[in-house]
This record gives structure tokens, C-alpha cells and sequence, in this order.
């Protein structure tokens, strides 16, 4: 029977994923798909929590509010996010992370 | 049985993510993730949050991905030319992910409570959409007005970002 | 009009009268003298009406500042009886003085100015008189001392007069540096700066006398400052510098004679302090001695009277000390200003018939060019030298008896300044009035006009006959005659009298210039060097050191240094700013990872 425990591992090990996708990858998008498995990731503990402290006998319905908010927002984000890049492209011509280095010192 | 499916879908989940991380092409990373969010809608019938799982499917793979693709398809990306392998990049990076994961691993590890297995619920068969309604629309609906506004604001937002300057 | 309006009315119509001529003084010169007077005059019927009304409510107040019972300041009147004979003194004088000017200051600059600056200097002087706790007093001490600042500065373009004018208002401030913390001593104790409160509160210092004393002494520096005791009376012959007229009211009448007044006030305090009244007294036989020595040999004019005006507040201020009550000092305060007053308004006289030069060696036979001005200042010599029958030798003689009953040492050396007195006062008389005229302004002198005459005639009455009204018509004062006087002490008086007289007579009928020569009176015993010597080594030497630190330790050490570092540092940290978004999301994860850690590690 998978415990708690095993559902936090799942939900670390593709927090871990996604954070690798940001630091090592240097095309925006897949930086960008990183973030959203980290987001991810969060939602799953989320979940899970819910389930295994239970109120009243039922899962605590709190926790699936907070994760329909966080679907929420993301698609929200996403969407701003994909025309910051399109812009960006439109200005730079490029998707390459490390071209992008005006501000700085 | 339960122990079998789960270790299915989250293996399914992380490989299709290790994916997204490692494949050169954007569009085969856009596809792996689709697959991923898939997987975790599985793991979240698992749990009896079934319409957090519905949510999941329909928003995320359905919605978000879609316009994923569509972008990548507009500015028409190519696969990543080979560039130097920065070591100090993967040194960096290392470093972070082997940390956490290994946070991660003593706290699981260290909490008792954690060990416990899945409870039993009152009712099998509950209507957790109604449930969540009722906790969405008493508790809190100020915050569910406010994510509409939001919704809102980054509609204009995104309007307004990928306006063309006029020459 | 009631005894309880009435004293606010006098304390506030000079100060209106400021303000306005402050405003509209300057486009008419008879409406600034005017105002003034009439506030003047105002002050002057109302302050004789409540002599003679009943006694009433001695004390009207309301709560200025209130913070509880850990301090509250009252703005009260207290109309007592000693108030009502100092609001005679005051506004009287500051009556027939401000008529006078209008004479004296045809011809100068700045005279709406000088009105506005007298009015100013009332309001604050019955601020004085009428104030019935020690915040109050004090607050019209300073106020005072800035009146006094303005009008002898009025001649500003004139260096001397610039700086005798920031001489007295600092020489002044040393002094009521002391004076606020004996009232800041009083208030600690009884949590009260109202006078009947610690007039009441007294008993409760029986078991610490010397908190009582080193609180009146500390008070009575007040008085060291403000009416000119050793060590600080040097600012008194220079302000001699302002016109005549605001000598003869402030520095010889009212505002040195505050200083009096004040200790008069708490006399009660005194009184339950005997070590203090023998400093007092030793301050003050001191201080009417060495100036009366001083005065025997100043060739100016008005510098004489200076120093004489010096003397005589030494012997009001050895009369606080050896009197039964405050009667005694009171009396010669209140002679002493009607006299004094008569002889700088003389002297005001002759000036301006000298066309203001005044240096008595270029006076001489002004007797009969100016016969008015000279009966006026015979009187008011007589009345200080101390001749029988007028007022000025029954108030000194009275404090010479008590002196010398109780402090016999101080009471022969207050004697001897008695023959002194005699002296350099008709060694005055003669060299001015007598012999020959000196000087081309000597042989051309003519009498003053009348408006100046009047007031001499005024003060020249109370002078001969003050005294008689007191002691033999118990008119103002209630004053008490010591026991046990020593006969002889009467007869050595009028000896000495005699005696200055005829030497003043014998020495200088027809000098044309000085016969005795003493420097170390000339130069006034060499009290001002010393001060010059502390002033430019020591004060200016501290003053260096200052600006040394100043330079080196604040602006090099304290601002530059930190400056620079924090330059420094922020030009070091500026290269963390890569620009690769990479490496921010780096930074970002270390810091995370980092605070899991420290967070998991407890």
C-alpha cells in the first residue's frame, strides 16, 4: 500500500526534475516547461495531504481549493509568461537563454 | 494492487518528465510533459480527487500544453544547436538538486507520520465535486472572486504584450 | 476695573503698545512716543489705585503648562505688598522717563525703535514684579535681559555699543545659569516653582540645610548676574553705551534693581538659610566696597553713576542679608531709584547741553549755564552721598545699622563706602558744575528744555523727602530700627559725610585735571583684563581644540570612513549582477537548498 511517504518522494523527485530543467537547459521554453513541473509537483503533495488527513472522515477539501488555485493561476502565468517570450524573441531573435545578458553590471 | 498501479503511473510520470529535462527537441519536451501531466492526473485518481484530476487534464494537457505548442510552432524553433557544455552550469546545478534530494530523503525518512498508509474514507463513493464546490463557493469566495479578476488582468496582460509596435 | 483685572491690564498694555508701535512706529514719530507713554501712564494710575484698595486676592493664576502633578507652571499674578510698592517704582519712574526721552532723543536715529524697545522692556520688568512663581520670573528675567540687549545696542552701528550690548546679555546668562538650577533644585524638592508653595514647603528642608543653602545660592547667582555683583558686574559701566534715559531706567532704577526684587521675593527661603545670607552678604559688602573705590577715579560721566549704581546694590544686597525682613532693602531700592534716576537724567541733561561729549574734564562752570539741571543734581547728590534728612541717609543708613549689629565687619566696610559715596559723588558735582569751563561745548552749554526739566523735578521730590515719609509716616514700608546700635556709628556718619564733601571740595573746586591719580582704580582693579585673558586663551584655546576634532576626528574618522566603506562594498557586490538568468536561478536554489538545511538541522 504506497504510505504517505511514497507519494512525497513522487512529488520531490519531480520538483528535483523540474528545478534541473530550469538550471541546466538553455532554451526559454523548456526552462519555462520546467517551472510548470515544478508547480506540478506541489500540487501532487497537495493532494496528498488532503487525503491522508482526513476531516470528518472525508479529505480535507481545503487543500484541493488551494490546488484548483494553483491550476489557476498557472495557466494564467503561463499565458503571460508565453507573450513575455514572444516579445523577447521579436526583440532578440533568439530563444537562448545566455544571449540574454544586457543587465548586467 | 493499489501499491502496483501507483508505482506504474509515478514511474510513467517521472520518466516522461526526465524527458522533457533531457530531450534536445522543444517539441518532443512539449509532448513528454503532456504525457507527465497525464501520468499525475492518474496519480490523483489515486487519491480520490477526482475532479482535481478532471481539472488537471482538461486545464493543464488540454489548455496550457496546447498553447505550448502553438507558440513553439510560431517561432518556428529548431533543436538546440550543441553548445559548450558550461561545467560550471552542471557543477551548480548538481549541487542544488543533489541537496534537495537529499532533504528530501531525511525528512521522509526521519517522520513517523509519514509512514502511514491511506485511510479509510466515511463514504467510498463521495461527490468530492460538490464537496469542493461547497468548500469553493462558502470559504472562499473572495479568493475566487479575485482569481477571476486575475484572469482577467493577464488576458489584457497578454494582449497587450504581444501587440506588433506599429512602425 | 478690579483688583483682579487690574494688575493684567499693567502687565499687558506695554506689550500691546510694543507690538503696535512695532508696526505703525515708524511713520510717526509723536505716535510711537506717544503709545508708549500713554501705556506708560496707563500702568502708572492703575498701579497707584491698587496701593491704595484694599487687600484682595493676593494671588490670581491659570495653568499654563500642565502635565500633571510631575509639572505644572502657572501664569499667575501676585499682588501682595511688596508688588505694590515695586509697580509704584516701576511704572512711576518708567513714566516721567519715557517724557524725558521724548527731549533726549529729538535729534537721534532709530526712535520709534528705542519705544518700542522701552515698552517691550516694561512689559517684561512688571512680568517681573507681578510674577508669582519662579518659571514665570525667570521667563521675564531673560525677557528683560533682551530689552536691556536691544536698547543698549541702539546705537548698533557703533562697535562699543554692539558689543557692550553682547556683553550684558552674556555676562547676564552666566548668571542665570545658576539662577535656573536653584529653581530647578527647588522644584526637585517640593515639585512646585510656585513661591507660596515652597514658601510652605519649608519646614520639610529642616532636616537638609545645605540642600536649602546651595539652592538659594545657586539662586541668588541670578542676582550676581543681574544686578551687577562681583564677579559679574563688568557689563554694567558698558552699558553705559546705550542713551542716558535707558541707563537711568534700566541699569540704575528697575531692571538691576530685579535682581534686588527677586530675593526680596523669597526672602522667607532666605530667611531659613543663614549660611546662604552670609555669602549674600559677604558678596555684597564686597562688591559696594571695591566699586565704590572704582568710581573715585572714572572721568566719564555716566560711568561714575555706574559705578555708583554697582555700590548701592552692594549695600541693598548686604541689606537682604542683615535685615529682619524685606522691608529694610525694599526702602533703599526704592530710594536708591528715585535718586539714581534724578542723577543719569541730569547727566542726560548735561550731555545733551554739551552736545553729547562725556568726559567730565571737558565740562566745567556749567552751573550757570544750566541752573535748573544743577539744583536737580545737588539734590539728588545730597540724597546719595547719604546727608541727613534726605531719603538717601535714612534707607543706607538704616542697612549700615543692621550691618553693623549683625555682621560687623561688612557694617565698618559698608561705612568707609559711605565717605567714599560722599566723595566721589561731589568730586562729580564740582568738576562739572564748579570752576571753570574746560572745553568749547563747556562755554557754549545751554539749559535743557522743559520737557526734560519736569521729570528732573519730579524725581528730585521723592529724593529729599521719601525717606521722612517713611520712617516718620510709615508711608510703603514698615521698616524696623535695629537695637543696639552703637552711638557712635550716627556721629561717624555724618563725619564721613563732612568729610567727603570737603575733601571732594578742597581736591577738585578748580582742578583743571585730576590731582589724584590711582591706576588700579582707573582701570577698575583689573577685573575686566582678566576676563579678556580667560576669554581670549582659555575660551578661544578650547575653541581650537574643538575645531580640531572637529576636522580630523568627526569629518575624517565618523563621516569619511564609513562613507568610503560603504562604497567600497557596494562597488564589490555590484559584480554579482551577471545578467544570466541561469545563474540568478542558481543563487536562488543555493539559498533555498541552504534555509532547508538550517531549517531541517534543529
Amino acid at each position: 500500500m504506497p504510505t504517505l511517504a511514497h507519494y512525497l518522494l513522487v512529488s520531490g523527485l519531480l520538483f528535483s526534475l523540474g528545478l534541473a530543467g530550469v538550471l541546466l537547459r538553455r532554451n526559454i521554453l523548456v526552462i519555462f516547461m520546467g517551472l510548470e513541473l515544478m508547480l506540478n509537483a506541489a500540487n501532487l503533495s497537495l493532494v496528498s495531504f488532503s487525503r491522508f488527513n482526513l476531516m470528518e472522515g472525508l479529505p480535507n477539501y481545503n487543500a484541493q481549493v488551494f490546488v484548483f488555485f494553483i491550476i489557476t493561476v498557472a495557466a494564467a502565468e503561463v499565458a503571460v509568461g508565453l507573450a513575455i517570450i514572444v516579445a523577447l524573441f521579436r526583440a532578440k531573435q533568439t530563444i537562448h537563454v545566455e544571449d540574454l545578458d544586457t543587465l548586467k553590471f | 494492487m493499489q501499491l502496483a498501479l501507483f508505482c506504474a503511473f509515478s514511474i510513467l510520470t517521472l520518466l516522461f518528465a526526465a524527458g522533457v529535462v533531457f530531450l534536445r527537441n522543444p517539441v518532443s519536451s512539449a509532448m513528454c510533459l503532456v504525457m507527465s501531466f497525464i501520468g499525475l492526473a492518474a496519480l490523483f485518481v489515486t487519491l480520490d480527487a477526482y475532479f482535481i484530476a478532471v481539472v488537471q487534464v482538461l486545464v493543464y494537457a488540454g489548455a496550457v500544453m496546447v498553447l505550448f505548442l502553438f507558440i513553439i510552432m510560431l517561432l518556428d524553433l529548431r533543436a538546440e544547436k550543441q553548445r559548450s557544455v558550461k561545467l560550471a552550469a552542471w557543477v551548480g546545478g548538481g549541487i542544488v538538486i543533489g541537496g534537495f534530494v537529499s532533504c528530501l530523503a531525511k525528512v521522509l525518512a526521519s517522520l513517523p507520520a509519514l509512514q502511514a498508509t491511506k485511510p479509510p474514507l466515511l463514504q467510498p463513493d463521495i461527490n468530492d465535486v460538490a464537496a469542493i464546490g461547497e468548500t469553493l463557493f462558502r470559504n472562499y469566495n473572495l479568493p475566487f472572486q479575485i482569481i477571476g479578476v486575475l484572469l482577467l488582468v493577464s488576458t489584457i496582460g497578454v494582449v497587450v504584450l504581444s501587440r506588433k509596435e506599429l512602425k | 476695573m478690579s483688583t483682579v483685572t487690574a494688575p493684567w491690564i499693567i502687565l499687558f498694555t506695554p506689550l500691546a503698545a510694543a507690538v503696535i508701535i512695532l508696526f505703525v512706529g515708524r511713520l510717526s514719530k509723536p505716535l510711537s512716543a506717544g503709545l508708549a507713554i500713554a501705556a506708560a501712564a496707563t500702568g502708572c494710575v492703575l498701579s497707584w489705585w491698587l496701593y491704595f484698595q484694599p487687600p484682595g486676592p493676593e494671588s490670581l493664576q491659570f495653568y499654563w503648562l500642565d502635565f500633571g502633578d510631575a509639572f505644572r507652571v502657572p501664569i499667575g499674578v501676585t499682588i501682595d505688598h511688596l508688588a505694590k510698592v515695586m509697580l509704584i517704582v516701576v511704572t512711576t519712574i518708567a513714566t516721567l522717563v519715557f517724557t524725558y526721552s521724548i527731549g533726549y532723543m529729538r535729534t537721534e536715529e532709530g526712535y520709534w525703535r528705542y519705544f518700542a524697545g522701552l515698552a517691550l522692556f516694561l512689559f517684561s520688568m512688571l512680568g517681573i514684579v507681578l510674577a508669582d512663581n519662579f518659571l514665570m520670573m525667570f521667563i521675564f528675567w531673560e525677557l528683560v535681559g533682551v530689552s536691556s540687549y536691544i536698547l543698549i545696542g541702539h546705537y548698533f552701528s557703533k562697535d562699543s555699543a554692539a558689543d557692550a550690548s553682547k556683553q550684558a546679555f552674556i555676562v547676564n546668562r552666566i548668571g542665570d545659569f545658576g539662577f535656573l538650577l536653584g529653581i530647578l533644585f527647588f522644584w526637585a524638592a517640593t515639585g512646585s516653582v510656585v513661591f507660596a508653595d515652597i514658601e510652605k514647603s519649608i519646614p520639610l528642608f529642616a532636616g537638609f540645610p545645605i540642600f536649602l543653602t546651595v539652592a538659594a545660592v545657586l539662586v541668588f547667582c541670578g542676582t550676581v548676574g543681574k544686578s551687577a555683583q562681583l564677579p559679574l558686574h563688568v557689563w554694567l559701566p558698558n552699558s553705559m553705551e546705550g542713551p542716558t534715559p535707558v541707563s537711568s531706567l534700566l541699569h540704575a532704577a528697575t531692571m538691576v534693581a530685579a535682581g534686588v526684587y527677586m530675593l526680596a521675593r523669597i526672602f522667607p527661603i532666605l530667611e531659613a538659610a543663614p549660611m546662604a545670607r552670609d555669602v549674600i552678604a559677604w558678596v555684597g559688602g564686597f562688591t559696594c566696597f571695591a566699586a565704590a573705590l572704582m568710581a573715585t577715579q572714572q572721568d566719564d560721566i555716566k560711568r561714575i553713576l555706574a559705578y555708583s549704581t554697582i555700590s548701592q546694590l552692594g549695600y541693598m544686597v548686604l541689606g537682604v542679608a542683615v535685615s529682619p525682613s524685606w522691608n529694610e532693602p525694599m526702602f533703599h531700592l526704592f530710594t536708591h531709584a528715585a535718586f539714581k534716576c534724578l542723577l543719569f537724567l541730569c547727566a542726560g541733561s548735561v550731555i545733551v547741553g554739551m552736545h553729547h561729549e562725556q568726559n567730565i574734564w571737558k565740562m566745567g562752570a556749567l552751573k550757570n549755564k544750566m541752573p535748573f539741571t544743577f539744583l536737580a543734581t545737588c539734590a539728588g547728590a545730597l540724597a546719595l552721598a547719604g546727608c541727613p534728612l534726605t531719603s538717601g541717609y535714612y534707607s543706607k543708613d538704616l542697612i549700615i545699622a543692621w550691618a553693623v549689629t549683625e555682621k560687623p565687619f561688612l557694617g565698618w566696610l559698608a561705612v568707609a563706602t559711605a565717605g567714599l559715596t560722599a566723595f566721589y559723588t561731589f568730586r562729580l558735582l564740582f568738576v562739572v558744575f564748579l570752576g571753570r569751563p574746560r572745553d568749547e561745548h563747556a562755554k557754549s552749554a545751554h539749559e535743557s528744555p522743559l520737557i526734560m526739566l519736569i521729570p528732573l523735578a519730579c524725581l528730585a521730590v521723592p529724593s529729599l523727602i521719601a525717606g521722612l515719609l517713611v520712617t516718620k509716616g510709615g508711608w510703603f514700608f514698615q521698616i524696623e530700627e535695629p537695637e543696639h546700635v552703637p552711638h557712635i556709628l550716627h556721629y561717624v556718619l555724618w563725619a564721613l559725610f563732612a568729610a567727603g564733601v570737603g575733601g571732594a571740595w578742597l581736591l577738585y573746586r578748580n582742578a583743571a585735571k585730576d590731582p589724584v591719580s590711582i591706576p588700579a582704580f582707573a582701570n577698575r582693579l583689573y577685573i575686566d583684563n582678566v576676563y579678556n585673558w580667560f576669554v581670549k586663551n582659555i575660551q578661544d584655546g578650547g575653541a581650537a581644540v574643538l575645531s580640531w576634532a572637529d576636522r580630523w576626528v568627526v569629518d575624517l574618522l565618523i563621516v569619511q570612513v564609513p562613507s568610503k566603506l560603504t562604497w567600497t562594498c557596494g562597488f564589490a557586490l555590484r559584480f554579482l549582477q551577471l545578467g544570466n538568468i541561469q545563474a540568478y536561478a542558481f543563487f536562488f536554489g543555493i539559498g533555498v537548498v541552504g534555509l532547508l538545511y538550517f531549517l531541517l538541522s534543529k
